[in-house]
């Protein structure tokens, strides 16, 4: 068992990222040309597979006149499949109920037409949603390799793992589920076996710990920079699950690498610095790299509905340079930016001002906005700088805001909120405000 | 030799001591914070055996070098004298032998300790020669050190940097400016003309050290063999203290100054223990381009002044809290009780200085004249400072942790319904809630409102620690609807 730990890691890959230094100009070029040069990046899985670093995730597909909910649009559909096995990606991650239960039977049609030792197929047991018994799930099974056209599947995945314990003995153990898919394993019709998680962290030590009794091949987990440290309530930090599954020496692939597209779509001040460091990278390539960059990532899934995605996400993994340690630290600023510093959107339009408690509403949302923008905002009191940093938010407001005027003075009396046009929760931000500029003043730990 | 070593010691000791008056960020007191507490009335007042022993077994072995060298009050007459001293070689040689003014000295003396029994700390305040100093430096020194802050922070501004902020310049109170301006001419005017004639006559200090220091191990003593009468060291005795026609030496009154010594072309005067000896001289170098410093000073506090930032036009402004002074007063955390503040403050004013938030104030009452007390207008005493009680030599406050001070009950917040904005203006508020840091005002709904339901606070006695935080960001100006009341003994909650 090798027991990799994110200190040791993080030093393996700063030096792969300083050797890898002049391969990163020609990554950049990359996001822009069309067809990229050099190979996909490989990576083995723990039966031997040489699996492709960007997968291919197969629940939403381009759709006639690109309307949402519209029929598949079948020729785009095939010619992304097909450019995408050009260009070395052989995995594809479909489910029984994805694309409205379509999915499977169209990537059956897209994929019969080559070679099967071509690509890797990954499909899943998507009995989580009603009926639990043996049968129904049995069915789901056949049917999932009829649909795909194929006697075996590669990757196969008990879907949405993590609710409740509860949960996966009903679906999995109690009517014998299991015990039966470990024969089809044994008996090569599953090659490898695993799961997909998203849920409570107990759920997933449990399900963890049956490795010991059922050996999993591999894991399927929602990982990328915010949810390293920084995942939302219903969900655990990817560093936890990541360590976890390593150190069991069980491969991962990667869903949502771009938490919801919210990584390709991120606020300005965040874009601003990502373009700042490489402006011919697109937004989405960080999320990418970075996705790819532990070393037990065996398939990082896009769902690519786009040629442009496609081709840029090929790109970006063609000539793979995995983050270095400077910039995963900058990729967890940028996370703690994103989940707790949000920007305020406040054009300084002056609408809701004069307030009749004397605050200066704009010029504080300016101070902070500026902040964060050139990347002055002490976000936690560990950060390196952090005592220059606390010092120019401190001294900076009282420049820019009288402390009359300040936030501490805002008694969310709310005549503000209806006057905004951008429907700014001014209040709630003045206090979010004063709470932070307290934190700073009491030197608190954060 | 002795002289420079004298002078030496004495420019650091007393630049120390200035810049901690003078620094309003806190960044020294740790590192100079010694310099106040080695004084000899607030080491008494806070009973530092071992500063005590010291200063003693010092005066006892090598005089009134206290007087010359850890003063500042001694050390700023010593300047306002060179100054009267320069020009004119008639300037330099003016001094002459006095006859000691005893009475005088044992009643000052006597006044002093009887007020410090008595616990009639304006008398002691008065007299304490560190406090007067604290007082001249606080109300003049600062003030010009502000100013030049401020210039300095308003190019910073142009130029991005933070290094710089703007601080208050005036204002703590209009008494104690007066009381220092009164010491500071008075002052002046005897030490331009005369020398150490306030050390020898009024201080309390120098005649409790002058007892001792004529039994000191090294003296000043004159060698008659070589003496010519000349009495340049006796025209040159600061201190008036050298009789050369009888050839004596007033060590009560000497402060080890070492001038003589260094005058003396004949080298008859030797500072030596009772058995041996050794000496020197040379002559001082210390100037400042005072003339021009104060030039650009004002230069730059007139550009500082313009320079000041530009608020939003359309920001409402809001006058000025100005709340009245509690009825039962405010006392700072680690004062412990209005009775130990009274006994041990000498009313330096090294903590009004300290204090960042200007919520330090002198007393202008008569029975703690000059005394910290506490307002809270903008600022109130904050969770994360102690500064005034880690720059307190008297322990009068004395040191407390902020985890101490977070549970220590200082007073206690009364709310004035009449003039509390959800009962005024009907908006809702909570300000004082919000920023409470230890939860002692909820908001709960008024029985009393007709018609519509407001929230007010409630205030948990027990759990308000009096920091203020509440009166500081209660909207209603210029007096808040929420202020705190003193406690006279202070409580651990």
């Amino acid at each position: 068992m090798s027991n990799i730990d994110r200190r040791s890691f993080l030093k393996a890959l700063g030096l792969a990222g300083a050797a890898a230094a002049g391969a990163q100009l020609a990554t950049a070029a990359g996001g822009d040309s069309k067809d990229a040069a050099g190979q996909m990046e490989m990576r083995t899985s723990s039966t031997g597979d040489r699996v492709s670093l960007l997968g291919y995730g197969c629940m939403r597909m381009p759709t006639v006149g690109g309307v949402r909910g519209a029929e598949v649009d079948m020729d785009a559909q095939m010619r992304l499949i097909d450019y995408a096995l050009e260009h070395g990606v052989n995995y594809f991650d479909t489910a029984p109920v994805y694309t409205g239960g379509k999915s499977e039977g169209i990537m059956g049609q897209c994929l019969s037409r080559h070679s099967r030792d071509r690509y890797f197929i990954a499909t899943k047991m998507s009995n989580a949603w009603g009926d639990s018994s043996f049968d129904f799930a049995h069915k789901m099974y056949l049917n999932s390799r009829e649909q795909l056209k194929t006697d075996y599947i590669d990757y196969y995945l008990l879907h949405a793992v993590g609710s409740s314990i509860e949960s996966f003995n009903e679906r999995f153990l109690d009517n014998g589920l299991l015990e039966f898919l470990l024969k089809e394993r044994e008996e090569g019709r599953i090659r490898n076996l695993g799961w997909s998680f998203h849920g409570k962290k107990e759920v997933f030590d449990y399900v963890v710990s049956l490795h010991e009794k059922y050996h999993w091949d591999f894991a399927q987990i929602q990982h990328n920079y915010l949810d390293w440290n920084h995942a939302s309530g219903r969900n655990v930090n990817s560093s936890y699950l990541y360590e976890e599954l390593a150190s069991r020496d069980i491969p991962m692939t990667v869903m949502e690498p771009l938490r919801g597209g919210a990584l390709a779509n991120v606020p300005e001040s965040v874009s601003a610095k990502m373009l700042a460091r490489n402006p011919q990278a697109s937004i989405a390539s960080w999320a990418f790299r970075y996705a790819g960059s532990q070393p037990k990532i065996l398939s990082v899934l896009s769902g690519m509905t786009y040629m442009e995605h496609l081709q840029d996400n090929i790109a970006t993994y063609s000539i793979f340079v995995p983050c270095t340690q400077e910039e995963l630290e900058f990729l967890e600023r940028i996370a703690i930016e994103m989940t707790e510093f949000p920007l305020i959107e406040c054009t300084a339009c002056n609408y809701c001002m004069p307030c009749k408690y004397g605050i200066d509403i704009p010029g504080i949302f300016m101070h902070y906005n500026k902040c964060i923008r050139e990347d002055l905002m002490p976000m936690s009191s560990g950060d390196k700088n952090y005592r220059k940093l606390r010092r120019a938010f401190l001294v900076g407001m009282d420049r820019s805001v009288n402390p009359l005027h300040q936030a501490s003075h805002c008694i969310g009396c709310g005549d503000c909120i209806p006057k905004c046009p951008q429907t700014i929760n001014i209040p709630s931000r003045l206090h979010q405000i004063d709470l932070f500029t307290e934190k700073l003043k009491q030197n608190k730990e954060f | 030799m002795l002289r420079i070593i004298r002078i030496i010691l004495a420019a650091l000791c007393f630049t120390g001591i200035t810049l901690l008056f003078l620094d309003f960020t806190g960044a020294t007191h740790a590192l100079l914070g010694w310099l106040a507490k080695i004084q000899l009335l607030p080491a008494i007042l806070s009973a530092n055996i071992v500063v005590i022993a010291a200063l003693l077994l010092l005066t006892l072995i090598f005089g009134r070098v206290y007087c010359s060298v850890i003063c500042p009050l001694g050390v700023m007459q010593d300047i306002i004298a060179w100054a009267g001293k320069r020009g004119k070689k008639k300037n330099r040689f003016k001094y002459s032998y006095s006859r000691p003014k005893t009475w005088l000295r044992v009643t000052m003396l006597v006044i002093m300790v009887a007020s410090i029994v008595f616990g009639i700390s304006a008398v002691t305040a008065l007299l304490a020669p560190y406090s007067a100093y604290g007082r001249i430096a606080s109300s003049f020194f600062a003030p010009l050190y502000a100013l030049v802050n401020n210039l300095f922070a308003a190019v910073a501004e142009r130029a991005g940097s933070y290094a710089f902020y703007p601080t208050e310049v005036w204002g703590k109170a209009t008494a104690v400016v007066v009381v220092a301006a009164v010491t500071l001419v008075a002052l002046a005017i005897l030490a331009w003309r005369n020398g150490r004639t306030y050390c020898n006559t009024i201080c309390p200090v120098g005649t409790v050290l002058g007892f001792l220091s004529k039994f000191s191990l090294f003296r000043p003593v004159i060698d008659t063999s070589k003496c010519t009468g000349c009495k340049l060291c006796e025209k040159s005795c600061k201190a008036a203290c050298i009789d050369i026609s009888s050839h004596k030496i007033d060590r009560s009154r000497c402060v080890a100054c070492m001038d003589c010594i260094s005058t003396c072309t004949h080298g008859a005067l030797k500072y030596k223990p009772v058995w041996a000896a050794k000496n020197a001289a040379e002559s001082p170098a210390t100037d400042a381009s005072r003339r021009a410093f104060l030039a650009t000073a004002g230069a730059l506090t007139l550009a500082a002044a313009k320079a000041r930032a530009q608020d939003n036009t359309l920001v409402k402004q809001v006058a000025p809290k100005n709340n009245p002074a509690p009825k039962v007063r405010l006392t700072p955390p680690g004062s412990q009780s209005h009775k130990n503040l009274e006994n041990k403050c000498i009313g330096c004013q090294l903590c009004v200085q300290a204090c960042p938030g200007n919520i330090l104030v002198p007393s202008a009452s008569l029975e703690h004249f000059m005394q910290p007390e506490m307002r809270y207008n903008e600022n109130y005493c904050r969770p994360e400072c102690n500064r005034c009680s880690s720059v307190c030599p008297t322990g009068a406050i004395r040191p407390i942790s902020l985890e101490e001070k977070a549970s220590t009950q200082i007073g206690h917040a009364v709310w004035y319904h009449w003039l509390c904005v959800p009962m005024v203006e009907g908006d809702s508020c909570g300000n004082c809630a919000r920023h409470c840091p230890t939860g002692a005002i909820t908001m709960v709904e008024d029985q009393s409102a007709e018609g519509k339901t407001v929230h007010v606070p409630a205030i948990d006695r027990e759990k308000c620690i009096g920091c203020g935080a509440c009166q500081s960001v209660c909207p209603t100006r210029p007096v808040s609807a929420i202020q705190v009341e003193g406690h006279e003994v202070h409580k651990v909650i």
